[in-house]
């Protein structure tokens, strides 16, 4: 190999992490400064980044490029996949602002780390070669570990950093170990070139066996079942505004990566993998909506009802084609809004000095606090999947690629699994409305910010289930060219 | 016939540096062994032209991994030897059978001679030249990333290590 194959250094498609990347590097250095107006200007700038990254990826619509020789792939795929990652991370850290203060954990590298997994998120979905989804993993996941732990002073918190740490690099060895063996089976780890090398070959014991590898650490990632044992304990331990980054961004950006490895690397073992994802989507969901029913701890609930909503996800992979993995797209969208809202009530709710995270602690909320409750009780309803929100909507997509596909057990056990869903959701209506507390109701910590961010998801989630259409032909017309 | 005595001294070394390691009692002895195991193993490597693979196991495993082992023995078992009896015999027990079957199974690899993987691996020299040029033409952009990692972990085990309030 002689020295002058230097790549062509193209920034453009890295335009959007670039600028995520430089808020981070301005956060750390702004913490320095002497402080008069607090944390604020740290936020401000992390939103700015966000922002600007979106804003970038808008303006690269249309526009598809790669950079590094095929490393990032900045296709229609990958922006629609920044644009899910840029509103949650937006929101999350307009949530942040006042939960943070309130709660005493106010810190510059919270933002800068919060800036990082964001970058970690947006390359991992623009991931073109698997050494780049391992490093994008790696940069998304490392983050956060550390903000899982943020609550020095709590046990639980620790103990979500340490569990959430140990099963992530047990599960980034799996996956490594998945790369060496594709590797091994086809000599490239640049995805398109996995996908030449294998194209009409014969089935390969090897690359089954790296397929399988990856699969189990995505499936950490993602929280699917068996793999999902980690889920609950961090998402309750972890600050709550942590908590909703994991549900949301990590889960997309995972998902995204997940994708376009099966997809575009690994199509001609599509046979194998889909049998695998069916039996993982039905365990996933039941396992999820089931366990979710006992729980009487709201972020735990929420943690096992995420199982569940990535169970529905496999469900349109597996339907795969262009309607399958566009009903994924839609969904993560959809439910990118519902989570992150979900979340950001929890964050705003206090009950006697603590944070409310029983679903007792809500009693009565809807007579103190009626918006609140409303805005609560729609955020679930979507979750249930009730029109006209956006959780319906991403349903009927799904399994309606499911059906349409041939894969009709699979889309009645989503069914089946969502009415199961109902009931721990409205539960929580049940006790917002009609139960009376006891001793202290919860209250609102009142935030600007936090309550921003609750009607940008709002108005997301009800503009998403009123009219779907324009952005479910966005998804659909982001996943064809992977298809092709 | 160098190469033939110097492969044969290497092997004898791992090979009696592992025995050392799994016989003795005391688990400092045990450590010391495998950093001569893993010594001589890289020496192999060498042999085999692979520097960088030489220099990976003597900097990682020899230097970094074995410094963090001799410390947690240190740390949990000051100065007393394992003594008393076995706790888990009957794992014990299953291991030889196992190893044995282990060891068929290789034997079964090697005489087969499909160790190679099947596809097209690059024919690059595995030189540490070679693996420079690489990582900073074609793999320039992992290369850029570990540094962004290494920093968000380094801003991370800051954030962790800080006593609160300070």
């Amino acid at each position: 190999m002689s020295g002058a194959a230097f790549p062509v250094v193209s920034l453009g498609p890295l335009l959007p992490t670039l600028i995520v990347l430089a808020a981070a590097g301005l956060v750390l250095l702004a913490d320095l400064l002497p402080r008069r107006g607090g944390r604020d200007l740290l936020a401000t700038l992390g939103l700015v980044g966000v922002v600007g990254a979106l804003l970038a990826t808008l303006w690269r619509w249309g526009s598809p490029g790669r950079a590094f020789d095929g490393m990032v792939v900045l296709d229609g795929f990958a922006l629609f996949a920044n644009v899910v990652i840029c509103y949650a991370v937006a929101l999350i850290i307009l949530l942040s602002v006042d939960y943070l203060r309130r709660v005493g954990a106010e810190s510059g590298e919270y933002y800068a780390l919060v800036l990082f997994a964001t970058a970690g998120m947006m390359l991992l979905a623009a991931a073109g070669d698997l050494i780049v989804v391992f490093l994008a993993l790696e940069l998304m996941s490392l983050s956060l570990y550390v903000l899982a732990g943020l609550f020095k002073r709590e046990l639980a918190s620790g103990e979500a950093s340490m569990k959430y740490f140990l099963l992530g690099a047990f599960a980034s060895s799996f996956m490594l170990y998945g790369i060496a063996l594709v590797y091994g089976a086809t000599g490239a780890t640049n995805l398109d070139r996995i996908a030449a090398a294998t194209a009409g070959r014969g089935h390969d014991p090897l690359l089954a066996i790296g397929l399988g590898l990856l699969l189990v650490g995505f499936g950490f990632k993602t929280s699917a079942v068996p793999f999902h044992m980690w889920a609950p304990d961090v998402y309750q331990g972890a600050p709550t505004s942590v908590t909703a980054l994991i549900a949301t961004g990590s889960k997309a950006a995972a998902f995204a990566a997940l994708i376009r490895v099966l997809v575009v690397a690994l199509r001609s073992a599509q046979a194998d993998w889909t049998v695998l994802l069916w039996a993982v989507a039905v365990v996933t969901m039941t396992l999820g909506n089931v366990v979710a029913i006992a729980q009487s701890n709201l972020k735990r609930m929420l943690a096992y009802s995420s199982i569940a909503h990535v169970g529905y996800m496999l469900v349109g992979l597996v339907a795969g084609g262009v309607p399958g993995a566009g009903a994924v797209l839609f969904y993560l969208l959809a439910y990118t809004f519902t989570t992150v809202g979900t979340f950001g009530v929890i964050t705003l709710c206090t009950r006697a000095g603590e944070e409310a995270v029983e679903v007792g602690d809500y009693a009565g909320l809807a007579r103190r606090h009626p918006v609140l409750a409303a805005t609560l009780g729609l955020f679930l309803l979507s979750l249930v999947g009730i029109p006209p929100l956006a959780g319906f909507v991403g349903k009927f997509y799904l399994f309606g690629a499911a059906v349409r596909a041939g894969y009709v057990w699979l889309a009645v056990i989503g069914v089946l699994n969502s009415a199961v869903a109902a009931y721990y959701y409205l539960r929580v209506l049940v006790y917002m409305y009609m139960r009376e507390p006891e001793g202290a109701a919860a209250a609102w910590a009142p935030s600007f910010a936090g309550g921003l961010a609750l009607a940008i998801a709002l108005v997301g989630i009800v503009v998403l289930g009123v009219m779907p259409a324009p952005f479910a032909d966005l998804a659909q017309a982001a996943v064809a060219p992977l298809l092709r | 016939m160098s190469t033939w005595v110097a492969f044969f001294v290497l092997a004898a070394l791992a090979v009696g540096s592992a025995l050392g390691l799994v016989l003795r009692r005391n688990p400092i002895h045990g450590a010391l062994f495998l950093v001569v195991n893993l010594g001589s193993v890289a020496g192999l490597y060498l042999m085999l032209g692979a520097e960088f693979l030489a220099a990976a196991q003597v900097i990682v495993y020899a230097g970094a991994i074995m410094v963090l082992f001799v410390f947690a023995i240190m740390v949990l078992i000051p100065g007393k030897e394992e003594t008393g009896p076995d706790p888990r015999r009957a794992v014990r027990l299953l291991a030889p059978p196992l190893g044995a079957l282990l060891c068929l199974l290789l034997a079964f690899v090697v005489a087969r001679g499909t160790g190679a993987p099947a596809g097209a691996a690059p024919p690059a020299p595995a030189t540490l030249g070679a693996l420079g040029r690489l990582l900073f033409t074609r793999y320039l952009f992992p290369f850029e990333l570990t540094s962004v990692l290494l920093l968000a972990a380094m801003v991370g085990v800051l954030l962790l290590a800080r006593k609160r309030g300070s």
